[in-house]
């Protein structure tokens, strides 16, 4: 079978929107604690209890929506979802469902060939999450905590225009960035906080029937959300062209076989009967609060990166890279502010020096050794001369390791550039008159003898010669 | 107080209890004595004597110290459907049997606050959901004017146990009309508040957009004193309107004059008795000599209240049943195989029959492909009923009808039919679908049988019903009577006080 | 409307209430009987109106975001039918 296949694939992102309370209820949303002790009595849906929402959970889908340039919805309303499951009390889940807060964004997607992908976002709605099932826990029973139930989630639908695992693993890492950048979701992907479902389907080339589509649920990294997709890809593929058909279904990603599998419990689709609560009225959304949420949002990174590549001169590839985290590119701005002068330099040590020992070190760039005030310093030094660059890395690593910042470091190891002429010129001589042959060959015309006084004189200095003042003294002399 | 008194107004008993006459300790004693001498009506699932008695002592301190609030000592009933922290609270269902709340409904809390002392919890339709309490897991709920017949439901056990005078007042619900009929086959007063103005926070939810909280008493003074207490915002409702509770007892002496009274002629239809219609034409005449003018009016869609509310309540409530599973809270069958066998056995045992024959007909009217058809249909057709009932008040300031078709019908007499049960919330359920507040007002016997006038208000109108109510029961003593102590059994007409 | 024994299973099996096998066709009686009372609301002129979720408009109250709850897990583990280690404890489902 010679068929070219094009996969087409949507993600619906989850990211747990980061309030200090629960959507509906003031119980508290942090991670980690012990079971049930943050589900209040609206949580464990006892009877008589009502949900109330929580105006930071509306606050964040809008910073998200003006990010996406998405409409935001002035009447939306919360609708149930109603199915049985142990881990939501209520029976139904408080979602939205035909008049989300969000509606129609799109998001530019940068792929690591370089091109840019404009992906439309479908919507993007306020739900609640649902408890967590613990399947161990006991003999032939399953235990049920509802920490997490009630907690905020922001569910991200992508339209289907993602072709390749790629595409839709880069696709996941921009909205990741952007709900880190914007404040509205920590983004930790161990803890459950951004969640992935990728749907997946092929159809042949050139056809534009999408094919049947199966659900890929709950995958939480970037890793397994591409092998899990790749994988999908290849078994619809497979199984298409020996003539089988592919089955609507839900299906988990196993790490430990490299696969996807049907998720067993499933019964027939379920009819969710989605209906408008009648416990909350239609959110109304004026344009007061967009104004403010709008003039709340910071500087986007899409925005910034545009900003460093047209008015800091940096290559897009660097741009994107210090843009990835908001973090990472304050961080860069700061060393900037502090030593000011070449981008480019600055987004070097940050991308290349930098972000080696926090990766060594496992750290985060909010927990840096080194702080861009720090770095900043220890780049004018460089810049001024008084140390080369190689010189450079090792003072920087003296820092990391909590020797001092750059000057303290310098001084006590006696890495000062010598510059200055005098001693430089006396250098040069004692080299000269230490290599007559050399000299005179070079004055005949071997021109790369050059590189040899530079390493004499470098071996006389133990390094610490100023390499461009030496160099051009060098050459002066050296003429005679 | 024997069984024999005459009932005593909620403010005559707070007069004796400021004046030391008798004692909230007294009070609280007395009404759980009553309440023990009248188990064969059935009205209570719970007594409380622990938690009357504590209350009792703290009125009593309360009381002495002077400057109590209003309601200080005078004992309620809360309708078994009010959570109450520590006090079994079941809906009269074998679903939540043994559930012990851990927290107190608002309407709780506020009389409690008022200083009203709780003596115990009243049997209703399971989980609110019948016109004849003959569908509680408890067993059925007698009238106490004749025990042969239905008190009216859901509210059935918190109307007899006022009509019985165990209690001065007790709380209730009205979804479709589980106070005002109930109230009205009593021969008491029923007071159903504007959707929102009572908080619904604890009180177990059957349909969300028309459950209403609300007071079964005496006379209109009595439940202008308990709405008192009981409205007002509720951050922990979202629908629960910001508006502050008025002067409803100010309201009371209101003049009547100029107030234009609209009888519906849809409400005075083929399906009423005779005697109902005429004993309410001639209460409405009352009002008239008072100085109310009475008008005309139609509300052309009356006839599609029944079908749009038996869809849009049980659509609701087989949702809000759903959490009803077996696994935090409630009744859980014995030795489940699987999670399916947990949760269809757990909720076949613990619900009755017409429960589960709503959380059907819901689940159906919410299904895919029937959506549009019943639930949508169901919430546009609420909408013309709404606005019908907002034209008819361009001409009028209050809307009028008998509460009920007839009389209280025998027990078992319509429990095998469904569908007749529903039709006698004819009169009733549109007043809960466009959200207004209504109030059922003793109008009358017939065979010795009460029968009840219902008055309608535009929304947040409240303090007009208790104009309009008191008004009428000074020119007309049937809230004064009592069923007769001790003819429970004869049919004899109610003694005057 | 006609309600036949497939879609009474189907339903109950929606609202997870187990239904016993006599029981089935007297429950698609009285479903059918009830869904005949809905078929009145087809009567109805409709246009132009919209459908009603709630008798007053009233905008949506919010909550500012503040932990409000305290950890009362041990009073609300003690109503579960079986609850141990903190959990609620439901038959093991395999997912």
């Amino acid at each position: 079978m010679s068929t070219q296949w094009q996969p087409v694939i949507g993600l619906e992102i989850h990211a747990q929107l980061a309030t200090h309370s629960k959507l509906f209820s003031g119980a508290p949303t942090a991670y980690g604690a012990e079971p049930n002790t943050q589900a209040a009595a609206v949580d464990i849906a006892l009877p008589g209890t009502l949900p109330v929402p929580n105006r930071a959970a509306l606050e964040k889908a809008i910073a998200f929506g003006l990010s996406v340039d998405a409409t935001i919805a002035r009447d939306s309303v919360f609708a149930r979802k109603n199915y049985f499951y142990p881990d939501l009390p209520k029976g139904y889940q408080i979602s939205q469902y035909e008049r989300p807060i969000v509606a129609e964004g799109r998001l530019a997607v940068r792929l690591d060939d370089g091109r840019t992908l404009d992906v439309r976002i479908e919507r993007a709605h306020i739900e609640e999450d649902a408890g967590k099932s613990l399947h161990d826990a006991f003999h032939a029973a399953t235990g049920i905590d509802l920490n997490r139930a009630g907690t905020p989630l922001l569910e991200i639908v992508s339209a289907p225009v993602l072709h390749s695992a790629q595409e839709a693993v880069a696709y996941m890492r921009t909205v990741h960035t952007l709900v880190r950048w914007l404040g509205i979701c920590d983004g930790n992907m161990q803890e459950g906080s951004f969640r992935c479902d990728a749907n997946v389907s092929v159809r042949p080339a050139g056809v534009e029937k999408l094919g049947t589509r199966t659900e890929i649920k709950n995958v939480n990294s970037f890793r397994f959300v591409e092998k899990a997709i790749e994988y999908e890809i290849e078994r619809q593929i497979r199984a298409l062209e020996n003539g089988e058909t592919i089955v609507q279904e839900t299906r988990l990603y196993d790490p430990a076989h490299h696969r996807t599998r049907p998720m067993r419990s499933k019964e027939s689709a379920d009819d969710y009967r989605y209906f408008p609560d009648p416990d909350l009225p239609p959110l109304a959304v004026d344009e007061a609060l967009i104004a403010r949420v709008r003039d709340g949002l910071p500087e986007l990174p899409q925005q910034r990166q545009a900003r460093y590549v047209a008015a800091l001169g940096l290559p897009e590839a660097d741009a994107a890279q210090l843009c990835a985290d908001r973090a990472t590119a304050d961080y860069f701005e700061a060393v900037l502010a502090a030593a000011p002068g070449e981008a480019k330099v600055c987004a070097n040590w940050v991308l290349g020096e930098l972000a080696a020992a926090l990766n060594d070190a496992a750290v985060p760039i909010e927990r840096s050794n080194v702080s861009a005030a720090a770095l900043a310093g220890l780049l004018v030094r460089v810049r001024e001369g008084a140390i080369s660059g190689k010189t450079a890395k090792e003072v920087f690593a003296a820092m990391w390791a909590g020797e001092g910042d750059a000057d303290s470091v310098i001084a006590a190891r006696g890495l000062r550039q010598i510059s200055d002429s005098g001693a430089l010129a006396a250098t040069i001589d004692a080299v000269l008159a230490e290599f007559p042959k050399q000299t005179a060959d070079y004055r005949a015309g071997n021109e790369k003898l050059l590189q040899f006084f530079v390493g004499q004189a470098m071996k006389r200095t133990r390094g610490q010669a100023n390499p461009q003042q030496l160099n051009a003294l060098l050459v002066e002399k050296l003429a005679g | 107080m024997s069984a024999a008194t005459p009932p005593v107004s909620i403010a005559r008993l707070a007069a004796d209890l400021a004046a030391r006459r008798v004692s909230a300790a007294e009070l609280a004693q007395d009404a759980l004595a009553a309440a023990r001498a009248q188990t064969s009506l059935n009205a209570f699932v719970t007594l409380d004597d622990a938690g009357a008695t504590a209350a009792a002592q703290a009125a009593d301190v309360s009381l002495a110290r002077g400057a109590a609030p209003a309601l200080t000592g005078i004992p309620c009933a809360h309708k078994d459907i009010f959570c109450t922290d520590g006090v079994r609270t079941t809906c009269a269902s074998r679903m939540l049997e043994q559930f012990v709340p851990p927290y107190d409904a608002s309407v709780v809390e506020r009389l409690k606050a008022g200083g009203a002392v709780a003596i115990g919890k009243t049997n209703l339709d399971e989980f609110a959901m019948g016109s004849s309490n003959e569908n509680s897991a408890f067993g059925a709920v007698c009238n106490p004017w004749d025990p042969t017949r239905v008190p009216g439901g859901s509210s059935g056990g918190s109307a007899a146990a006022v009509a019985a005078g165990i209690v001065p007042f007790a709380t209730g619900t009205d979804t479709g009309g589980s106070i005002r009929q109930p109230a009205a086959f009593c021969g008491i007063t029923g007071l159903k508040p504007t959707y929102g103005r009572v908080s619904r926070w604890g009180m177990i939810a059957f349909a969300s957009s028309l459950d209403c909280g609300g007071v079964l008493a005496r006379s209109a003074e009595d439940c202008a004193h308990v709405l008192g207490a009981i409205a007002g915002h509720d951050a922990r409702d979202a629908t629960s309107v910001d508006r502050a509770a008025e002067d409803y007892v100010g309201a009371l002496q209101q003049p009547l004059a100029g107030l234009r009274i609209g009888i519906a002629r849809e409400y005075f239809g083929a399906g009423i008795d005779d005697a109902v219609a005429h004993g309410v034409r001639a209460a409405l005449a009352e009002l008239e000599k008072r100085g109310a003018k009475l008008v005309e009016v139609s509300l052309p869609n009356a006839h599609l209240a029944i079908p749009a509310y038996y869809v849009i309540a049980p659509a609701e409530a087989s949702s809000n049943l759903a959490r009803y599973d077996g696994v935090r809270y409630g009744h859980r069958c014995a030795n489940p195989t699987s999670l399916e066998d947990l949760y269809t056995r757990s909720r076949a045992e613990g619900f009755g029959a017409e429960v589960k024959r709503r959380i059907l007909v819901g689940t159906y009217a919410l299904s895919a492909g029937y959506y549009d058809a019943y639930y949508l249909r169901a919430q546009r057709v609420r909408r013309l009923i709404a606005n019908d009932f907002t034209a008819a008040f361009d001409t009028c300031d209050l809307i009028a009808g008998p509460t009920t078709p007839s009389v209280a019908f025998a027990l078992g007499e319509k429990s095998g039919d469904p569908l007749a049960m529903y039709a006698a919330d004819v009169n009733t359920v549109a007043v809960n679908l466009a959200g207004l507040p209504a109030i059922s007002l003793p109008a009358g016997f017939d065979r010795g049988l009460p029968f009840g006038l219902q008055l309608i208000a535009p929304a947040f109108a409240e303090a007009r019903l208790l104009t309009a109510g008191h008004a009428l029961q000074q020119a007309t003593d049937f809230h004064t009577r009592r069923p007769d102590a001790d003819s429970h059994g004869s049919r004899r007409p109610g003694v005057p006080a | 409307m006609s309600i036949d024994h497939t879609t009474v299973r189907h339903i109950a099996r929606l609202a997870r209430l187990a239904v016993a096998d006599d029981a089935v066709a007297p429950l698609a009686r009285e479903l059918e009987r009830v869904l005949a009372l809905a078929d009145q609301l087809t009567t109805a002129d409709l246009s132009g109106i919209a459908p009603m979720a709630h008798p007053h408009a009233q905008p949506l109250a919010w909550r500012e975001d503040r932990v409000t709850e305290p950890d009362r897990a041990d009073a609300f583990l003690a109503l579960a039918p079986d609850a141990r280690g903190g959990l609620y404890l439901v038959p093991k489902v395999i997912e």
